[in-house]
């Protein structure tokens, strides 16, 4: 069945929603990107069906100061386990702009 | 000032070439390029600027006595030469805050180019730069969201956000112009465009697209999961028009409208500005008609300077040009005005066509919208020249691709994503651009066929305004 050219929407989780799922190297990458700029790692997670709204729960409070990625990714790890139902996403909050500028989920439930 | 009247005609610099002069940080500082005519000297020449952008006229006149002109009066102080051009000059004015009408950039520019452009003793004129004091940025209203409140709204973080103008620009049907838009939101655009000139013609009345892109908007978002937007353009003939418009895009909870600042005008603009900060909706800002006053690098009113008064007067994203794509565009020039949409503080730069350090205080940033000639290819040199706070628009780019809309724009979203993946694990992304594209194609057939169908398209011209620099 020639199926070229038929594109099916997805269902995708805004940011690296188009990427195939990250690596943990991959991964660990990111939170080295939001370290170096001084930005803060946070974890939060969600039932899918919840995924459109505003607030997710947090994991913990953000990891203010936390410059060792080991311990970010071991964070990551803890919530998925807690959660494996969850989508888990990682945030990189900027204090200065108040914005996010990382933000993509890295499990899905 | 003598304080007798005497009836003549002076020579302007006797009062308004003031060299010793040091700015106050309350004034509003200009700087123009002037070539003047021949045989007056650059001093009477600035002066006669700063006279006739104020309070001067060509004849004393007695009624001048009754109020302190020293006060109110324009001076110039400075001038410099321009590099590359013998003829051409600077001429820096001080203007005291009180000539100024608060939180208006629409009397602030009847003064500074106003009468003064058709001035004889003139060749040519070009407002190059304005600095805004403080205290007067803090008069006018801004963005009516700003890029903060704007990624909250339609949660998008972490990446610039992704549009397209639908095309064809003009003759479509609204129900068949909804379908052009539901299917580039499917694909993985954030947002899509009314192109500049669709307002509400015969072939589509307004309130009928503004239906059935609230369909498109509606189904797009059930079915990715994700926030999803149309600029919905009201310019239209009057003000009036334009709010009834307004008013039927917030009942149909549609996040976001645009306006034409320039063909609109200012006063619509403010207003309007104004009506978005009150009713929660976004304003998208198109600059139809700019070339027309910024591209002669001798006359008018530099685009810098309109960025700025767009600025103050209001809208969350304002267009900017690509630098790569089919429209002109200085790769510096464009990256000094993109600092005076977004930061708190741009210092002077000359390298970059700021004259003047700014200092914008507490007002949001506007997103730069890139928009114009790009396509999948362009997609890492973009993300590094605009950044994370811009909206790069694909519409050929998007709705050219061979399997239609919703495929053209997965691709750009894969090349997006791939790029912003790409620079965040500090990859050059622009000397890599090919390596991280066909990567990121192994997983996107649609990428794969966009980067062949566009592989060849390049638009390389040189730029007629070009900075005044060797």
């Amino acid at each position: 069945m020639n199926t070229q050219g038929d594109y099916q929407t997805k269902a995708t989780l805004e940011t690296f929603g188009f990427m195939p799922k990250l690596t943990a190297e991959e991964v660990q990458k990111q939170i080295a990107y939001m370290i170096a700029n001084g930005w803060s790692p946070a974890i939060e997670h969600e039932h899918p069906s919840n995924k459109m709204e505003v607030y997710w729960t947090m994991w913990k409070l953000p990891f203010f100061g936390e410059t060792n990625m080991a311990n970010v990714l071991a964070e990551l790890e803890a919530c998925r386990r807690a959660y494996p139902d969850h989508n888990v996403r990682l945030i990189g909050y900027d204090a200065y702009t108040q914005s996010q500028p990382v933000c993509f989920v890295v499990y899905e439930g | 000032m003598s304080n007798t009247y005497q009836a003549g005609v002076k020579e302007y610099r006797d009062k308004y070439w003031t060299p010793e002069y040091v700015p106050l940080d309350t004034d509003l500082l200009a700087c123009f390029k002037v070539v003047g005519q021949s045989g007056v000297p650059r001093e009477e020449v600035a002066a006669a600027v700063a006279a006739e952008s104020s309070t001067g006229t060509w004849s004393t006149v007695w009624s001048e006595y009754l109020t302190d002109l020293e006060f109110y009066k324009g001076r110039a102080y400075r001038i410099e030469d321009v590099p590359g051009d013998p003829d051409a000059f600077y001429t820096f004015i001080a203007y005291p805050l009180d000539l100024f009408e608060e939180g208006s950039v629409v009397n602030v520019l009847t003064s500074l180019v106003g009468n003064v452009f058709g001035f004889k003793a003139l060749r040519s004129l070009r407002l190059e730069d304005i600095r805004f004091p403080i205290a007067y940025i803090k008069t006018c209203g801004g963005p009516p969201a700003g890029i903060q409140l704007e990624r909250d709204r339609l949660n998008k973080y972490g990446r610039p956000l992704l549009g397209a103008t639908i095309k064809p620009k003009l003759g479509l049907s609204a129900k068949n112009y909804g379908r052009a838009v539901y299917e580039c939101l499917r694909g993985g655009l954030d947002l899509t465009k009314d192109d500049e000139n669709i307002n509400s013609q015969p072939f589509m009345r307004w309130r009928d697209r503004w239906d059935f892109v609230a369909e498109a908007i509606d189904k797009a978002e059930r079915e990715t999961g994700e926030r999803k937007g149309h600029y919905l353009n009201v310019t239209a003939s009057t003000p009036e028009e334009m709010y009834k418009r307004a008013e039927y895009a917030k009942e149909l909870n549609m996040p976001i409208i645009m306006h034409d600042f320039l063909t609109g005008g200012f006063t619509a603009n403010t207003g309007l500005a104004n009506w978005c900060r009150e009713n929660g909706i976004l304003l998208h800002i198109h600059r139809a008609m700019h070339a027309v006053i910024d591209r002669n690098p001798m006359h008018g009113i530099h685009f810098r300077v309109l960025a700025k008064c767009l600025r103050l007067s209001g809208g969350d994203q304002l267009h900017t040009g690509t630098v790569v794509g089919k429209l002109e565009g200085d790769r510096n020039s464009t990256l000094g005005f993109v600092d005076q949409l977004r930061e708190s503080f741009v210092p002077e730069d000359r390298s970059r066509g700021v004259f003047f350090d700014q200092d914008w205080g507490s007002m949001p940033g506007v997103f730069a919208v890139a928009s114009g000639g790009i396509h999948v290819w362009h997609m890492p040199a973009l993300l590094n020249i605009f950044g994370d706070d811009s909206i790069l628009q694909f519409g050929g780019g998007t709705q050219g691709h061979p399997w239609g809309n919703a495929a053209g724009a997965c691709a750009n979203r894969v090349a997006l994503e791939a790029s912003v993946k790409a620079r965040n694990e500090g990859r050059e992304i622009e000397k890599e651009a090919r390596d991280i594209l066909t990567e990121a194609a192994k997983h996107s057939p649609e990428l794969a066929i966009a980067m062949e169908t566009w592989k060849e398209i390049v638009f390389e011209f040189d730029t007629v305004d070009k900075l005044d620099v060797q």
